[in-house]
């Protein structure tokens, strides 16, 4: 009885003039109305109307580039949140980390951002490890391959600029860690192979005021500088190039004929 | 008993001993050839893609880490905030791999049958994404969210005192996705470790669409059709960059010092800094004459040593050990293809040279900061 009354209840939703205006073709029940419902959304019509069998199946792609994307946009959901409470500046941004755990409603906000930057790093190592391991970059997928490795190495990038936020030991350390590198790129660090190559006369161009790491850090060590720089990076700059690279990721995987399988 | 056994872990864990090990054991595992093929079968290796491999491997990785709890040096860096992510990334491969590994043994047993790869079906018969992929992915996220929510409740994130720029703590380490690299700074120096091997692996990453050209094996897991890629990408990814971010993590303590899991990080600890540079233990010790003043006749053997690993392996290379591959490849691809395997292989070359003869530098001109 209660059965019929709610099979009801959703036909007669999805009659009504509010549904139809959002989903044209009603409750999705029919065949030729699953298909349209996907057809006419633009976040489903990612996906093709159908697909081969194997391609659903958990067992073959594990799922990890939907979950990379999905921990994506938690990240970019609490990432604002977080934005709400949180400035970029060596005298407030320790405080307000503090002030984060202590006077924000169920604060754990900072919780999910760091934990699931973790899990990020993680799935797109597996998701890279799973197409290589179905052999799925062959052609025509080539250049999908590599937009997925450019997309690694933002990923990492992203994870590295928010690193310094907290504005804690932990932090500025790492930072200084992996910015030190910078100044012995070739030519263009001051402790670099060749950057004394660079000189006119008695002139260095290449020297600790002008190399790779101080654009980086916008100063010769983890400062005031630094910190504005990675807020900047870390809350447009990437994201900004992120998500351009993944509607190209995503546009590619339909245009090189969906995902790939056994011919 | 405990204390043997920690001490035995302990030593085992020293990555001369763990990486020779793994490097050992990798192509038996994963075979390259017919030959290690052959032990692959002899040995009965494939059991670790069994069901039973899989418990196994879980069960025993399980208790090391319940009785690493026990211990309080192993527990200290192991409850370290940010080091929980880096036991799941463990458990993940080994999951993964063995996933990939065990559909890959079933479709080529299916391919040399004759028949096709588990994955394949027919054209026509299709699902509809509504509901069939669309539900998955829903479950997917779920379990996603729940697991991210619960590991949120359960860990704080880490906050350390205020940033000190007068104080650097001990060891001061990169985040730990990076510490593969900042490893690799024991064996390089910062130009190499910090920029040309990233550099060369992004570069290298998006080159194996294009030196890869074996037509088989795309779409589908497969091992046999793929003997020589996949050997070549697990080494490089499960050895060279998760196994270095796990010594990077858990065994290394104060002045990048290795300590075993269940070793205290003493400070104090001292190790004796007995490298010495190519240049030095030619001159010095077999020739006993002083160093040059020249640094090009100083550093000669260095450079003579790089230019034909990386000039002249290439062609030898190419007419014995990978003769048919430079016959597909032609001489641009197989160059290419050449060059970046010996520069992933100098890493663990540069290794054995460091633990075998404490060499510090094969080419050392500190006046350039050129030092290989
Ligand atoms: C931010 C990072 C990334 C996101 C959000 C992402 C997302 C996705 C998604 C949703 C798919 C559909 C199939 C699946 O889930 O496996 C996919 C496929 C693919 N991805 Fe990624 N991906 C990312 C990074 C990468 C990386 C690092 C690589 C490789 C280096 C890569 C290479 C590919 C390729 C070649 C395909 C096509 C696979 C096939 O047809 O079987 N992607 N990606």
């Amino acid at each position: 009885m209660s059965d019929k009354k709610k099979s009801n209840i959703f036909q007669q939703l999805g009659k009504s003039q509010v549904w139809k205006s959002i989903i044209r073709s009603g409750i999705p029940r029919t065949r030729r109305q699953r298909m349209m419902s996907v057809l006419n959304s633009l976040f489903l019509h990612l996906h093709p109307v159908r697909l081969p069998r194997h391609a659903v199946k958990l067992r073959f792609t594990w799922c990890m580039g939907g979950l990379t994307f999905f921990l994506f946009l938690v990240l970019t959901i609490s990432g604002i949140l977080l934005m709400f409470y949180y400035r970029p500046t060596v005298e407030y941004a320790y405080t307000d980390m503090i002030d984060l755990g202590e006077q924000v409603p169920l604060g754990i906000m900072r919780e999910i951002h760091r934990w699931g930057a973790h899990a990020m790093v993680i799935t797109v190592w597996l998701h890279m490890f799973r197409v290589f391991m179905t052999g799925s970059y062959k052609p025509p997928r080539e250049f999908n391959w590599a937009v997925g490795v450019i997309l690694l190495l933002i990923t990492l990038l992203l994870s590295f600029t928010g690193y310094l936020l907290p504005w804690d030991q932990l932090a500025i350390w790492a930072i200084t860690v992996g910015a030190n590198m910078a100044r012995a790129t070739p030519f263009l660090g001051h402790e670099g192979p060749g950057a004394a190559l660079l000189a006119l006369g008695d002139i260095n161009f290449v020297h600790i005021g002008s190399d790779v790491k101080f654009a980086l850090l916008g100063g010769r060590f983890v400062g005031e500088a630094a910190l504005l720089r990675f807020y900047v990076l870390h809350c447009i700059g990437l994201p900004f190039i992120i998500m351009i690279l993944m509607a190209v990721h995503f546009w590619r995987i339909r245009k090189d004929g969906g995902i790939s399988g056994p011919t | 008993m405990m204390e043997g056994f920690k001490l035995l872990v302990n030593t085992l864990a020293h990555p001369t001993i763990m990486l020779t090990a793994g490097m050992l054991v990798f192509l038996f595992f994963f075979p390259p050839n017919d030959w290690f093929e052959k032990w692959n079968r002899r040995l009965h290796l494939n059991f670790l893609w069994t069901k039973k491999g899989f418990y196994f491997v879980i069960i025993l990785m399980v208790v090391f880490f319940l009785i690493g709890l026990t211990d309080p040096n192993f527990s200290l860096i192991i409850k370290k905030p940010d080091n929980v992510p880096i036991i799941g990334l463990i458990f993940f491969v080994f999951i993964f791999l063995w996933i990939s590994m065990s559909q890959a043994l079933k479709n080529d047993k299916l391919i040399d049958a004759g028949e096709k790869p588990e994955e394949y079906n027919d054209p026509e018969d299709k699902v509809l994404v509504w509901p069939d992929l669309v539900y998955i992915e829903f479950i997917a996220l779920i379990l996603c969210m729940s697991l991210l929510l619960i590991w949120s409740i359960g860990l704080d994130a880490p906050l350390e005192g205020p940033a000190n720029p007068a104080d650097s703590p001990n060891p001061s380490k990169a985040p730990w996705y990076f510490l593969g690299l900042q490893e690799m700074l024991v064996y390089f120096d910062p130009w190499l470790a910090g920029v040309v091997f990233p550099s060369l692996i992004l570069f290298g990453l998006m080159s194996i669409p294009f030196l890869d050209t074996n037509p088989k094996g795309g779409g589908y897991y497969s091992y046999k059709q793929r003997r020589l890629a996949i050997p070549i990408f697990l080494f490089g990814w499960m050895i060279l960059w998760v196994a270095l971010i796990v010594i990077g993590t858990f065994l290394r303590g104060p002045n990048w010092n290795f300590f075993g899991p269940f070793e205290f990080w003493d400070l104090h600890k001292l190790v004796p800094l007995t490298n010495i540079n190519l240049s030095e233990i030619i001159y010095i010790k077999w020739f006993s004459v002083g160093l040059p003043e020249n640094i090009l006749v100083r550093e000669i053997f260095g450079f003579l040593i790089v230019f034909g690993y990386f000039l002249l392996l290439p062609p030898l290379l190419a007419k014995t050990a990978f003769k048919k591959l430079h016959q597909n490849l032609g001489n641009f691809k197989f160059g290419l293809f050449i060059f970046l395997l010996l520069f992933m292989l100098s890493l663990p070359i540069k290794m054995y040279l460091r633990w075998l003869f404490n060499l510090k530098y094969l080419i050392a001109i500190p006046e350039f900061f050129f030092n290989i």
